[in-house]
């Protein structure tokens, strides 16, 4: 029964933890391309990447102030949503997907590589404390809670941490806001119509290139905050930790809590990293398994999870099933 | 005329959206080339990753800068004297380079440095290979002791242009056969259902473990000769792929499930695969128990080991086999009608459903081969079918989604371009050049190179 208890409390740490809120918001992103537009983004990862490199490299190599620095991870992901945007969006879906995900790729190998290393640090990226004062600086001096730890019943937490999720889960319901705000909106309905039907839209006289670049942007800047929120938890920015998985998990994120609603991607979250906790300390913790086996089994289940859910229950937790009847 | 027009619009739009795309991605690459010749400072990068993982907090202190002095002939080189200076100029340390040629300079916090070599404390007859480099402008990070590397003597020997352009056409065929056999069930799959298989990587991966268990000794695995072990591996992989077909995507096909709902399936099924293959064979990448140490044997300027000769003439033998089995027999027409119009070739009474079940079959035993010719060539890790898969991508859109003809052209060109970019280029950003082609191909001319037009955007 002790180790029951304490499996669900560090299993509702982790949920409620800056993972979450990584994914939280990065599946919101993914929400307004392809639960509200339809676009297959498959290369949400290389949104989060420009969003993180934007961050540290602008602040740690440039020196720029730190909220200058936001800004440039919010421009880098504009950016790139452009540049892939103007001639992928015209394809069709299945190439959208192959076409984001290598560019994602590409993304990845050129800032690990050592070519540029004197902007991205090459393999071992950037340390919060290369280029004196580092990109983490301002953000810790700004943290008002005392160092020390902090306990909430089952929940524990450094100061440091704290800070991250009390103001993620800030920024999380602000992301949650905007999106409902925007869905309600004439230029939700023309989204949602060309998720429908493109050509009906079109025919409409709706420019669709033009709503589904905007989607893309927006979508984009959300998975751009997400990295960095990532890189202001981890302290630093490394290429390597952007790899394409990330995107497949805030998928199933997406997916499980219900694609095309507004608390469909945060509720899959939270429940994505419950999961993930229960079932790697179950397995550990109760001698089922050698603790490194852990991580392979559990993610071998969140596969398993996909399919099942795609095969059954396609509109995730919150759902609806008319509203998801999307196909290419 | 107003679809003229609109088309005009359309097509200067791309225009201007290829350029743009052209400049982001061209603009780092021509940064690069300075930046490589400063590449050399750092040789020993592996040696700073235990410092890194120790974590940064806690453990502040203890940087420093070493090095070993040697010349040309690798005779070191002592009592050459090296000083550290901030970048202010403050001299934060001088060290001696000892009877070994080694020397280290702690310094005091973490930041950039520049380290100088005093060149006229150098021995007789010994010279900087670069006399500019004498001074290093560098840095430190918590934690690290980082190398330094100054290089004496000639430069060493290069080998000419023409022989290495021979070597890498030589890899970039043998890489380009391989990813074609991998990449033809990616094609013939797509060609007849319409489902794009993120899956199909770890289907190539799962064809090169299971030949390895085959093929690892008693205890480990089976112990059976590669040959042997490889022909059961294939023979696996197809059993896998036809059992994958009837359980899982045959009934999805008869409830009517989307394509895309279908596409995120095979996402989750790449992690059950990718992570089982993990768990079974472990994260580090192994190579097979035979014909691992050969000696090379030289044709002409070309110098090949004699297993990657016979993996390129099986791996091309293997692509013949398949073409002709395409054109000339019974089923390989009923796939290509399948493929070309799937209500036309029902009609005309081909069993479509069949056909697919063997293409899964032929598909998937294809890239188990082509995933054990890859451990065979590299060597097998979990994580080497996803590697592959989006070079399969390239090569299967570059030659024409859908059309098995197409899928080894393409790939043949990915794998050459994928090589010969080393030439120019750093090996690093090697696949970044073959998923540039896949994105450019895909800007220009979505049907493939051999596919036929139609609309897709």
């Amino acid at each position: 029964m002790d180790v029951f208890l304490a499996i669900l409390a560090s299993s509702v740490n982790t949920a409620i933890g800056p993972s979450a809120i990584v994914y939280a918001l990065a599946a919101s992103g993914l929400n307004v391309h392809y639960g509200y537009t339809g676009l297959l983004n498959f290369g949400q990862v290389g949104f989060m990447l420009m969003g993180a490199a934007g961050l540290a490299i602008s602040v740690s190599i440039f020196e720029v102030p730190f909220f200058v620095g936001l800004l440039c991870g919010v421009l880098a992901a504009v950016l790139l949503a452009l540049v892939l945007g103007a001639p992928t969006l015209r394809l069709r879906a299945d190439y959208l997907a192959i076409s984001t995900i290598a560019a994602a790729e590409i993304l990845r190998f050129t800032s690990r590589s050592n070519t540029l290393a004197e902007f991205t640090g090459g393999p071992f990226g950037i340390p919060s404390q290369v280029g004196g004062a580092g990109f983490t600086q301002t953000w810790n001096a700004m943290n008002p809670i005392p160092p020390g730890r902090y306990s909430f019943g089952w929940l524990q937490f450094t100061h440091t941490r704290l800070w991250v999720v009390i103001v993620g889960w800030i920024l999380v319901a602000l992301v949650c806001l905007l999106i409902w705000s925007l869905m309600r909106s004439p230029w939700g309905r023309v989204v949602r119509s060309i998720r429908e039907d493109e050509d009906a839209a079109r025919a409409l006289g709706k420019n669709v290139f033009a709503y589904k670049m905007q989607a893309l942007i927006l979508g984009g800047v959300l998975g751009g905050t997400a990295g960095m929120v990532l890189v202001l938890f981890q302290g630093s920015f490394f290429a390597d930790g952007f790899r394409p998985e990330l995107t497949f998990y805030a998928y199933t994120a997406l997916i499980m809590g219900g694609a095309a609603t507004i608390f469909g991607p945060v509720l899959g979250s939270l429940t994505f990293w419950f999961l993930l906790a229960v079932t790697e300390r179950t397995l550990t913790l109760t001698g089922i398994l050698p603790s490194g086996a852990g991580g392979a089994t559990r993610l071998a289940l969140v596969g398993l999870l996909l399919v099942i859910l795609m095969v059954f229950r396609p509109q995730g937790i919150l759902g609806n099933k008319r509203e998801m009847v999307l196909d290419g | 005329m107003v679809v003229g027009a609109r088309r005009g619009c359309v097509l200067a739009l791309r225009r201007i959206a290829v350029t743009a795309l052209l400049a982001v991605l061209l603009v780092p690459t021509l940064l690069v080339a300075p930046v490589l010749a400063t590449d050399v400072e750092v040789v020993a990068q592996e040696d700073t990753d235990e410092a890194d993982d120790a974590g940064d907090e806690e453990d502040a202190g203890g940087e420093e800068f070493r090095g070993t002095l040697v010349t040309g002939d690798d005779e070191p080189i002592p009592g050459v004297i090296i000083t550290v200076e901030t970048l202010d100029g403050e001299v934060v340390g001088q060290v001696e380079s000892d009877e070994d040629g080694s020397w280290s300079q702690p310094v005091p916090e973490p930041g950039d440095y520049v380290v100088t070599l005093q060149a006229d404390t150098l021995p007789e007859g010994v010279e900087l290979r670069d006399p500019e480099r004498a001074s290093l402008e560098t840095n430190v990070r918590t934690g690290q002791e980082r190398t330094l590397l100054f290089p004496f003597g000639e430069a060493a020997e290069v080998t000419p242009f023409s022989e290495r352009l021979i070597s890498q056409t030589f890899n970039g065929l043998k890489f380009g056969v391989i990813i074609a056999i991998a990449a033809i069930g990616l094609s013939l799959i797509f060609g007849t259902t319409g489902l794009v298989n993120f899956s199909h990587g770890e289907l190539v991966t799962t064809g090169a473990v299971i030949a390895w268990f085959l093929n690892a000794p008693a205890g480990v695995g089976a112990g059976i000769q590669l040959i042997g072990a490889g022909a059961i591996a294939v023979v696996i992989s197809a059993a896998i792929g036809g059992a994958i077909d009837r359980g899982l995507w045959q009934p999805l096909r008869k409830r009517r499930t989307g394509l895309i709902q279908m596409l995120v399936i095979t996402i989750g099924m790449m992690l059950v695969l990718r992570n089982v293959n993990q768990l079974v064979f472990g994260s580090s990448s192994r190579p097979y128990f035979d014909y691992t140490i050969q000696d090379a044997f030289v044709i002409g300027p070309l110098r090949v080991t004699p297993r990657d000769l016979i993996v390129l003439l099986l791996a091309l033998i293997v692509l013949v086999l398949v073409a002709t089995m395409l054109q000339r027999t019974r089923i390989g027409k009923a796939m290509r009608a399948v493929s070309d119009n799937r209500d036309l070739a029902e009609s005309s009474g081909i069993n479509v459903t069949r056909v697919i079940l063997v293409i899964w079959i032929l598909g998937t035993g294809l890239a188990g081969f082509g995933g054990i010719l890859n451990g065979l060539v590299e060597n097998v890790s979990f994580i080497m079918g996803f590697r592959l898969l989006l070079l399969m991508f390239a090569g299967v859109i570059l030659g024409g989604l859908g059309t098995a003809y197409g899928a080894m052209f393409g790939s043949i060109v990915v794998g050459l371009v994928t090589e010969l970019s080393t030439l120019f280029f750093s090996t690093e950003l090697k696949l970044v050049w073959a998923l540039f082609v896949l994105i450019i191909i895909l800007l220009v001319r979505p049907q493939g190179l051999l596919g036929r037009a139609e609309r897709i955007g």
